[in-house]
């Protein structure tokens, strides 16, 4: 060990003799990425693990002023934005990153299961996956409460409201995310909770399962290019794929920089519970697709709420997402599988669709 | 003017003789006589009268006009009985007066309801007349309450809901040759439907905007005097009234014999208060009096200047907090600010009935230092957003260059692998 750490000086050496340097150097050296035509999207869950990083970062900072109550949250993000210096970047940052994350989760899970990368033996990289999804969008739930302005107090009633139908637990669920029977200071407080202790700590073991996971296993070659021979060649992780990691990562952060600065989030109004609603509440651009399927549904099918139907369907459409890899017996077989390709497909032309309606039809009440 | 609405209801509530035993005495017969004669003089009271409040409390015809009606024929209108038939004219006010100036009695139907309209109606212009004269012309009860069809003031279909009293009024005040006799004006309405307060009341839908009733009084109902003028204007408009009290002009104008406010801003047709009413120029109010060279009218160009200025600097203030909040800027503490500067500028703009340019810049002042405060935040808003684009460009350039190395560096990788 100390004979090769010798050439790094003796920082690295004091290092590599209580750490073991040495040995996570030859990991990283000995780690291969494989190189195809579909070599691209590997570069997906990395850009989501650098905007998560950004959002951890940027939430840490914002943690610093924001104030979680009632009474003071709405002055609180208010302060940081008129009066801290480079408040409204932090806030805007961890706005526009949250919404990117999102994006290159949904980009990155979409492509995994095209290129049926959930195939043994990285079924519960798949689960671990999906288990980070739900997360993410916990996070975007409960994080888009905290500034405690009108259409954030309006979009969480509407949303815990929906959770609240879904049957036998419906009613508890919505109680327990409410901190009781309205959506109040004690809602905020528990999202609160929930959006910087509870998701962070479940998020922190299931992506370090991911993220084993993956180093473990390594890249998956897709099935196809397998067949046709590829993923034979490949290239070192470290440097050649890290660089190119790297400039996805600082053009994604070029991305934020000029979101942030040309499109700064705004706080609009401070929530009034005793105030209407707005016309046209819209959830966040992810539940949309969800959202516009419930509007869409009618009062009753088969005597049973249409409402009910639609959040019993969901809860069936993530668990069979969940499931894909144990439902999909041809690929893994090693045979081609067009089915869940096209499940797939169908799934992406459905959510993007339902959100292109849920943001061009006209707004009702 | 809600007291007026209150007591208008009132004003006939009290149509029973023994209220007790209008009560026993139901059924009544007058309703099936009245509707079988044919005569619909003599029909309509009765078909109106469902409608009518005191019918809705339980009292019957002969509340009002006496008589049995537990008898069936012309015996339930026996003189002997009580019965009156139709009040005459000075008759109406002592017939209502019976229950509405009763405070026990009419405590059992509304206890929040005054007792005084019989003695305020005799302090009025029409029950003085009606008192003195017998003057068969002057409205009693009946006449602004119409008999048979009374509605509480709050309902819409009443002759003294808010929206109708001007009409009610008008009815009479607005009909030059009913009016002849009196030599008084009687254009009010039509003056008044041009009025601010009508505006208020009948666009806008604030009820609680001044109407007839609301200076003349109601049951009391009688020309405010000049010396007074400004109470009845005070009575809503009290801070300036409280500044016109301690004016020059208080003194002044009661010396020359003129209202207080209604000589600058009239009476019946009354428009919005403008800043340009404060000028010298022709058809203005204080060219009326004053010129430029006197010591009023440079203080009228003094006030004018201050306000001008105060409003001059809130607009700019609030359009470049505007401009900043469209850019994307948070500013709303800095907005949230400024409508001290616009409370500054409506407390000048009554201080000017002090008529004294040292009590509007007192008030004013505050408000120049709080639009110029906002005015550098907004400044400092904008500069700030030059500010995040000017780093966003130097960012972008520092992120390309950083990326352009790192291309250079995978290509010189790829070319040695």
């Amino acid at each position: 060990m100390a004979g090769s750490a010798k050439p790094h000086g003796r920082l690295w050496t004091w290092l590599d003799e209580r750490v073991g340097l040495a040995e996570l150097e030859k990991v990283v050296k000995k780690k291969e990425v494989p190189v195809h035509r579909h070599t691209v999207w590997y570069y997906l869950g990395g850009m989501t693990l650098f905007l998560f990083m950004v959002q951890v970062a940027t939430g840490i900072l914002l943690l610093f002023y924001y104030r979680p109550s009632a009474e003071e949250a709405y002055e609180s993000v208010q302060f940081l934005m008129a009066e801290v210096e480079f408040g409204w970047l932090i806030r805007s940052i961890h706005s526009w990153a949250a919404n990117l994350m999102i994006f290159t989760l949904f980009i990155h899970l979409f492509s995994v299961l095209l290129l049926k990368a959930y195939r043994r033996p990285r079924e519960v990289t798949w689960l671990s996956g999906i288990g980070l999804m739900g997360l993410a969008m916990g996070f975007g739930f409960t994080g888009y409460l905290l500034p405690w302005n009108e259409l954030a107090y309006f979009a969480t009633k509407v949303g815990t409201e929906i959770t609240g139908v879904v049957p036998v637990i419906g009613p508890f669920l919505g109680r327990l995310l409410r901190g009781g029977d309205e959506v109040t200071g004690a809602t905020l407080t528990r999202f609160y909770g929930i959006h910087v202790a509870v998701l962070p700590a479940l998020t922190t073991l299931l992506l370090g399962l991911h993220l084993f996971l993956v180093q473990k296993h390594g890249m998956s070659v897709p099935p196809g290019a397998e067949r046709a021979g590829g993923g034979r060649r490949t290239m070192p992780f470290f440097p050649n794929f890290l660089l190119r990691d790297l400039v996805g990562w600082l053009s994604a952060l070029a991305m934020l920089a000029a979101l942030a600065a040309y499109f700064p989030t705004e706080l609009g109004q401070k929530a009034d519970p005793f105030a209407s609603a707005p016309v046209g509440i819209k959830p966040e651009w992810y539940f949309m697709f969800m959202f516009k399927t419930l509007k869409y549904l009618p009062s009753y099918i088969l005597g049973i709420e249409g409402e009910i139907v639609g959040v019993v369907g969901f809860g069936v459409g993530g668990l069979f997402l969940l499931l894909i890899p144990f439902l999909d017996r041809r690929t893994a077989r090693g045979e081609p599988s067009p089915l869940f390709t096209w499940i797939g497909i169908a799934i992406i032309l459905y959510m993007v669709a339902l959100t292109y309606l849920g943001y061009t039809e006209v707004a009702t009440q | 003017m809600r007291g007026l609405l209150a007591l208008a209801w009132l004003a006939f509530a009290g149509m029973t003789v023994l209220p007790a035993a209008a009560q026993q005495q139901r059924p009544e017969s007058c309703a099936a006589c009245h509707l079988e004669t044919g005569d619909e003089r003599l029909a309509n009271p009765v078909k109106q009268f469902g409608e009518d409040i005191h019918s809705a409390k339980g009292f019957g015809c002969v509340a009002c006009h006496g008589g049995d009606g537990r008898e069936a024929g012309m015996e339930a209108m026996d003189p002997a009985k009580g019965y009156i038939g139709k009040p005459e004219r000075q008759q109406v006010v002592q017939v209502c007066g019976r229950c509405h100036s009763d405070a026990r009695f009419m405590k059992q139907y509304n206890p929040a309801l005054r007792v005084d309209q019989v003695t305020e109606y005799a302090t009025s212009v029409h029950g003085r007349r009606l008192r003195e004269f017998g003057d068969p012309k002057v409205a009693t009860c009946v006449n602004c309450h119409p008999a048979h069809s009374i509605k509480p003031p709050s309902d819409p279909r009443s002759s003294v809901h808010p929206l109708k009293v001007a009409e009610t009024c008008g009815r009479c005040h607005g009909d030059p040759k009913y009016m002849e006799v009196y030599k008084i004006p009687t254009d009010q309405l039509a003056k008044y439907r041009q009025s601010v307060h009508w505006r208020l009341m009948s666009v806008k839908g604030d009820l609680s905007a001044p109407t007839c009733n609301d200076c003349h009084g109601n049951h009391g109902a009688a020309p405010p005097g000049i010396s007074w003028v400004g109470n009845v204007c005070g009575q809503c408009h009290t801070v300036q009234a409280e500044f016109f009290g301690k004016s020059p002009h208080a003194k002044v104008f009661a010396q020359m014999g003129v209202p207080g406010c209604a000589t600058c801003h009239s009476n019946h047709d009354i428009q919005e208060a403008t800043d340009a009413m404060l000028v010298l120029a022709d058809q203005a109010v204080c060219a009326g009096c004053h010129a430029a060279a006197d010591k009023g009218g440079k203080a009228a160009a003094d006030m004018r200047a201050l306000i001008d200025s105060l409003g001059g600097e809130y607009d700019k203030a609030r359009a470049i907090l505007l401009q900043a909040e469209r850019a994307g800027m948070e500013v709303s503490q800095a907005q949230f600010d400024l409508n001290a500067a616009k409370d500054a500028l409506v407390k000048a703009r009554a201080a000017i009935h002090a008529f004294r340019v040292e009590a509007v810049k007192k008030e004013g002042e505050p408000g120049l230092e709080i639009s110029a405060k906002a005015y550098a935040r907004g400044v400092r808003a904008l500069d700030e957003l030059q500010f995040r684009r000017k780093g966003l460009a130097v960012s972008l350039v520092i992120i390309l260059a950083v990326i352009a190395g790192i291309v250079v560096k995978i290509r010189q990788l790829d070319r040695r692998s």
